[in-house]
């Protein structure tokens, strides 16, 4: 199962992210080299699997394990066997809290020296390459694992090539931004504080390949009125 | 073996004759490259203290997109065709990521992909007519008229002219090269169609790489600080000087050119060479990135690289077609 999955990975779906998004990676040097390993990105689009499953080298590629949830991820048998035995994710249960369990399958799978992908806002944000909230398990992760790096990847793009809901790919450049490693410093909300800061530095040296409307915010709803109304309205008999 | 032609079996396959000038203008290419390879392999051991990583990477670059492009214009106008259009697309979609665009418009980018297969196609059936007029005149009407129908109106002429930029500078300046490759067999070419591609292609690389190398190594006076702020006036001037007597010393062996024709071609060619890449340089700068993307180690994006010949491609294609109708 290995061979088919690494036969996916590296004859269709690296051709497929090399089309849809060009697949450029800044810092690829600073990518882990080995596991047990945690890399954290942002989340917009499935393309951020794919990509984040094509930029490892070859022999690294039996290693990665996309964190996923299992309520999506193992719909179906056919989505939960591809799921499982293609994308080799880890499933794991959302809103399980703080309850340990939830996170055990990555737990297993850092023991067993993988590289465990995790997208901490939980689900695919809505596109505006903004970080949304970002939940705790990760730091769980890295406190049971305290000498696994924790590397940060800043994804550019990837919500306009197939933003959530949208059934045609649009080919797009996206890049992938990797961080310098973070260890864990022992605390839960200042390990989350520096991943944040991390993955913002990384958002703020991306190119500028997001929407213009998230770019600039729309003006104030009140000048956009006084210009569209050019002839005052006539008085109403209330006022 | 003709005397005119290099003919070669590649697997029972007969490809297309090949012209002498072509063969050792391609062993040309192959030497020039190999002496830069030397270069970056001898110059870090003799100045240890200055990093040259990024010479080695441009020149690793060189090879591929050398043995690409010479493997094409071997192969003939189809395979040409090919490659240009994926260039095309390449291009295009480094500058529509980047570009203004609205979230209203991802239906439109998807779209404007159509632009390519379909311009190479005027290509690919001979339409010399339609090629010239379609993405200028149709291209241009029929995408800000989608984007109407999309219903979005803020930033609409900046998202339109974006849009139109892009279809223009990626798709069609581009295609000129590949035109050039159908010039009828009956026009006198020195080298056939193949020969004057190779011409312009070896032109615009070597202005670049010329004005490149005058600048790093006497580089001084800013010619267009705020555009690019690492072209200087000595790399500029001596890029024109250089190409222009390489174009006055071979153009003759691939294009039927000689006298004041030649000289208007030497003179020019630089010119709108250094003109496509600083003009593409100032779309870079305002959109805010100095590479178009990573796609080329060492040199940027496709669209980096192709900045000069989006200039250079439709001015060669020009001349050369004014200098037929008025000989």
């Amino acid at each position: 199962m290995n061979l088919a999955r690494l036969m996916f990975l590296t004859l269709m779906a690296r051709p497929l992210a090399a089309f849809f998004t060009g697949a450029d990676v800044v810092g690829r040097e600073r990518l882990p080299k080995a596991g047990p390993s945690i890399v954290v990105a942002n989340h917009n689009s499935h393309v951020d699997t794919l990509l984040l499953l094509t930029i490892f080298p070859a022999r690294l590629m039996r290693r990665l394990r996309p964190v996923a949830a299992a309520d999506y991820f193992l719909r179906g048998p056919i989505i939960g066997w591809f799921s499982r035995s293609v994308i080799g994710i880890v499933p794991v249960v959302r809103g399980s809290g703080d309850r340990e369990d939830g996170l055990a399958p990555a737990r297993a799978a850092l023991a067993a020296g993988d590289i465990v992908i995790i997208f901490p806002e939980g689900t695919r944000g809505k596109g505006v390459d903004e970080l949304g909230p970002m939940k705790a398990g990760v730091a769980r992760l890295a406190a049971a694992f305290p000498d696994a790096p924790v590397t940060p990847i800043w994804i550019e793009g990837a919500g306009r090539v197939l933003p959530k809901g949208a059934i045609l790919p649009a080919p797009m450049n996206c890049t992938v931004l990797v961080g310098e490693a973070i260890g864990w410093c022992g605390e839960r909300a200042r390990f989350m504080e520096t991943l944040r800061g991390s993955l913002e530095a990384l958002k703020k040296s991306a190119p500028p390949q997001r929407w213009l409307s998230d770019l600039e915010p729309d003006p104030p709803p009140t000048s956009d009125a006084a210009a569209a109304s050019a002839p005052p309205p006539p008085p109403s008999p209330h006022s | 073996m003709s005397a005119a032609t290099l003919n070669l079996d590649l697997f029972g396959c007969t490809l297309p004759p090949i012209a002498w000038p072509l063969v050792w203008g391609l062993a040309g290419v192959l030497t020039v490259l190999t002496l830069g390879a030397l270069a970056a392999a001898i110059l870090p051991r003799l100045r240890p203290a200055r990093d040259y990583a990024n010479l080695r990477q441009r020149v690793n670059s060189w090879w591929v997109m050398v043995a690409l492009l010479s493997g094409a214009l071997l192969l003939g106008w189809q395979a040409m065709l090919v490659l240009f259009a994926a260039i095309s697309f390449m291009a295009l979609r480094e500058f529509l990521s980047l570009a203004p665009a609205r979230r209203e418009d991802r239906l439109i980018i998807l779209a404007s992909y159509l632009v390519v297969p379909i311009s190479y196609g005027w290509i690919a059936i001979n339409e010399y007519g339609i090629y010239l007029v379609f993405i200028p005149v149709w291209v241009f009407l029929i995408t800000p008229f989608l984007m109407a129908i999309g219903g979005q109106t803020r930033n609409y002429l900046q998202r339109a002219a974006g849009f139109h930029w892009g279809e223009v500078a990626c798709v069609y300046t581009i295609g000129f090269v590949v035109f050039l490759m159908r010039t009828p067999a009956n026009e006198p070419m020195p080298a056939g169609p193949a020969g004057l591609v190779f011409l312009l292609l070896v032109t615009t690389e070597a202005n670049d790489v010329a004005q490149y190398c005058w600048g790093k190594l006497v580089g001084r006076h800013k010619i267009m600080p705020t555009v690019s702020p690492n072209k200087t006036w000595e790399g500029f001037l001596g890029g024109w000087v250089t190409t222009a007597g390489l174009i006055w010393l071979i153009g003759p062996f691939f294009a039927p050119l000689a006298g004041v024709n030649l000289a208007i071609m030497a003179v020019l060619l630089p010119l709108a060479g250094f003109a496509g890449d600083v003009t593409l340089s100032a779309v870079k700068r305002d959109i805010g990135v100095k590479d178009s993307s990573h796609l080329i180690p060492g040199h940027g994006g496709i669209l980096d690289r192709i900045d000069s010949l989006t200039f250079t491609a439709p001015l060669y294609f020009h001349l050369m077609t004014f200098f037929v109708l008025h000989r």
